[in-house]
């Protein structure tokens, strides 16, 4: 089983002539600096309206009025992340892809932050994955009842605590990973790692057990 | 196995395939969106993000959003990037 891992991308890019003059604007001083951070700003809150926009149905009763007020705190977190990592900009693509992803995450967190905002996380299974599947089989039926009761034995014994709760929380649950980090006062990163390392260890068992565990998207298109 | 069986299985044990972290994913989610857009081969230019965006609906989620607004115009009149001075 293979880690989660990064890569590295190491060709040198030359910039595209419109995110040149980005970088060179931000990067400049006075009132064209102020200028470009403005256009920076209002390009962060179109982005961040529309993810909100784009996401509205998650959220279930909001005003507009609160929506919109977290689409412009979006917009004034993603600005200030763009503007502290300038240097990172490496030209790999548009700048305003770059800086637009910077919007769609802080939109997004503020999203589903908000819609757990008054929900305590579940520490209990609130319902396991498995609904019999009206177009099978009594075979097929029996051995997915067969497969979700070895699963949930082995969530109960093959995992630590922690794992446990974090794949409880994440992968049946829907807890939203950075929710979850937020609660318990760690990264999205740490807990996805916890995450993959619980999945191995529970394809590992289910192996053991002789389960043939679903191929992967790219097993399936050989 | 049922569909169901297997989509169930998927979520609690993930598809197996080698995969970057969240950090890396956010990393080179740019490049990755703007290989798709330009109909390159995106999972051959990051070897990892595929399989990382089938196992994080969270990463998934802001991906299928960086693609559908990145071809979004800037700002509201249009402008690609600010006027520099010898523009």
């Amino acid at each position: 089983m293979t880690k989660p891992r990064t890569v590295t991308l190491t060709e040198t890019a030359v910039l595209d002539a419109p995110s040149d003059a980005w970088i060179s604007a931000l990067r400049g001083t006075g009132a064209s600096k102020d200028d470009a951070v403005g256009r920076l700003h209002a390009m962060m809150l179109r982005v961040a309206r529309w993810q909100v926009q784009r996401l509205r149905h998650t959220l279930g009763r909001i005003d507009a009025d609160e929506l919109d007020v977290l689409a412009q705190q979006a917009a004034d977190d993603a600005t200030i992340a763009v503007l502290g990592h300038l240097d990172d900009f490496a030209g790999r693509s548009r700048f305003t892809t770059w800086a637009f992803k910077f919007a769609v995450l802080h939109a997004s967190v503020a999203l589903r932050r908000h819609r757990w905002r008054d929900r305590e996380i579940p520490t209990e299974p609130q319902d396991w994955p498995y609904q019999p599947d009206p177009g099978a089989g009594p075979d097929q039926q029996a051995a997915a009842g067969d497969l979700a009761a070895t699963l949930r034995a082995a969530i109960a014994t093959a995992l630590t605590p922690h794992q446990r709760d974090v794949l409880v929380a994440l992968a049946i649950n829907d807890v939203p990973i950075d929710v979850l980090a937020e609660r318990l006062g760690t990264s999205r990163g740490a807990l996805y790692k916890t995450l993959h390392d619980a999945r191995a260890r529970l394809r590992t068992t289910l192996t053991d057990e002789g389960y043939e565990p679903p191929p992967s998207r790219r097993e399936k298109g050989r | 196995m049922t569909a169901k069986a297997d989509r169930m299985v998927t979520r609690l044990v993930g598809t197996g395939e080698p995969e970057l972290s969240c950090e890396a994913c956010f990393t080179h989610l740019d490049r990755y969106v703007d290989v798709e857009l330009s109909g390159g081969v995106a999972d051959r230019e990051i070897p990892g993000m595929a399989g990382h965006l089938a196992n994080c609906p969270a990463c998934a989620e802001e991906h299928e959003a960086l693609l559908a607004c990145a071809d979004l115009p800037p700002t509201a009149s249009g402008e690609a990037a600010p006027r520099t001075s010898g523009s």
